[in-house]
């Protein structure tokens, strides 16, 4: 556990809190992280500095409809925010598909 | 003046800065030396110091320097209880573990890890993994890797269908030894294998091949192979975290794509991963607990470095206890952990952690 929080604190993006699970999705692809950072504020129209500030990314997610940290009922979460970041990042998110 | 450093056995210690910056030149040249690479420029030696003497709790990447994290603990930070996987053993499930990690952590990536940590383990509980996995997956935003080790280990008698290649080899059964190894391998490509596709019916974003090269070449050459299967057939996401900072030779003349693996570092091995489709490799550096963490910090920094400047994928450096300059001690102190943090990003050049 202190591994991962000192991790989190010292150099995460903290996902979702921000763009770090979108940033991790371009990773997935094989994308390096200046790389990745570049293509998803591309496809957000934010600037790459913005990824990593949870003020501007909760106000871009919760325009987008990409899922935020607060619970707040009948917003996009889970299944319905990854349908959005499927669309938003034009990638296939492969549970969209299955499930 | 004297500043507080750790060791890599977690310790507190006192140190002169001509002591840390003599810890840190000897790290950076004994990892040069082993892997043949270059040392570390007097300037990033001059910015490993400048963080190492930081006093304060924690450091932290500038603004703009951020990266990702990927794991192969999970929801076991929350509900494991076993040391190893730094598990706070709270009692709830996997699924809310996962969502805990993920809107009140800052994770990056949500996970199904089983405890027996083994593909050839998993295939008994399959249908229990497609079920957590699918509850994940439709509670969940981040995306969902399902770690685990090919573990040439858990092939062998009593565990598995093989002899015990090191007690043949031990008996001087050198070439059966090896027979058998090659055997063990091709077993573990067809778990790992048949695991993903298992899990690949439920939707998962990526598969992490993880502690690669743990049982040595024939492990990594099994874990390599895994991966090209996986690549060429489902297209799912590929991560390889590696087990050990270079890869043991247990059989010795094991290749892929005509490059012999036992005694490969990180430089290299992120090619070899490359060439099979890996999508995120994970270098490792172990710990030495008698050493300084600036010591220990340095050699991973200078690993990491020279693989980062061959490598055109992601790198996400191992760095839970143990390893990539953390100290090997279960609860370690914030300072080194996010010290050593700071300098595999802006130094090494990881993409991720």
């Amino acid at each position: 556990m202190g591994v991962t929080l000192g991790h989190h604190m010292a150099s995460g993006m903290n996902g979702i809190r921000t763009a770090g699970d979108l940033v991790l999705r371009m990773e997935m692809q094989g994308m390096r992280i200046n790389e990745a950072k570049k293509y998803v504020a591309g496809k957000l129209g934010v600037d790459v500095l913005d990824l990593a500030d949870p003020y501007k990314m909760t106000e871009v997610r919760n325009k987008l409809g990409l899922g935020t940290v607060l619970a707040i009922p009948g917003e996009p979460k889970g299944m319905r925010a990854k349908a959005n970041i499927a669309e938003v990042l034009d990638i296939e998110i492969s549970c969209l598909n299955k499930l | 003046m004297e500043y507080n450093q750790r060791m890599g056995d977690g310790r507190l210690v006192s140190m002169t800065k001509d002591a840390i910056r003599e810890d840190i030149e000897a790290g950076a040249a004994d990892a040069a030396d082993r892997a043949k690479i270059p040392t570390l420029s007097d300037d990033d030696m001059e910015r490993l110091l400048d963080i190492m003497i930081t006093q304060g709790k924690t450091v932290s990447v500038d603004v703009g320097n951020e990266v990702v994290m990927t794991t192969d603990m999970g929801h076991s930070v929350i509900n494991g209880n076993y040391s190893e996987c730094g598990g706070s053993g709270v009692s709830v499930g996997i699924t809310a573990a996962n969502q805990i990690i993920e809107r009140c952590m800052g994770a990056d990536s949500v996970g199904v890890q089983w405890y027996d940590y083994t593909y050839k383990s998993i295939k008994a509980v399959i249908t229990q993994q497609q079920q957590e996995l699918e509850s994940i997956l439709l509670n969940t935003t981040c995306p969902c890797c399902f770690g685990s080790m090919p573990n040439l280990g858990a092939y062998y008698k009593p565990d598995g269908p093989f002899e015990n290649v090191g007690d043949m080899m031990a008996e001087g059964k050198i070439t059966e030894g090896m027979e058998v190894y090659e055997q063990a391998a091709e077993a573990a490509i067809e778990d790992v294998f048949w695991v993903t596709q298992q899990v690949d019916k439920i939707g998962i974003d990526n598969i992490n091949i993880d502690t690669a090269g743990a049982a040595g070449d024939g492990d990594l050459l099994a874990s390599l192979k895994s991966a090209e299967l996986i690549k060429k057939n489902t297209g799912i996401s590929v991560e390889m975290g590696m087990a050990n900072e270079f890869v043991l030779g247990i059989h010795g003349g094991m290749e892929y794509a005509g490059e012999r693996l036992a005694g490969m570092y990180a430089h290299k091995l992120v090619k070899v991963a490359e060439k099979a489709g890996v999508d995120i490799f994970g270098p490792v550096c172990n710990t030495n607990t008698r050493m300084s963490t600036p010591w220990n910090v340095a050699r991973a920094v200078t690993f990491l470095k020279e693989c980062s400047r061959v490598s055109t994928i992601p790198l996400h450096a191992n760095m839970g206890m143990g390893v990539g300059g953390i100290p090997m001690v279960e609860n370690p102190s914030l300072d080194a952990v996010t010290k050593a943090s700071k300098a595999m990003v802006e130094i090494g050049g990881a993409d991720g952690i």
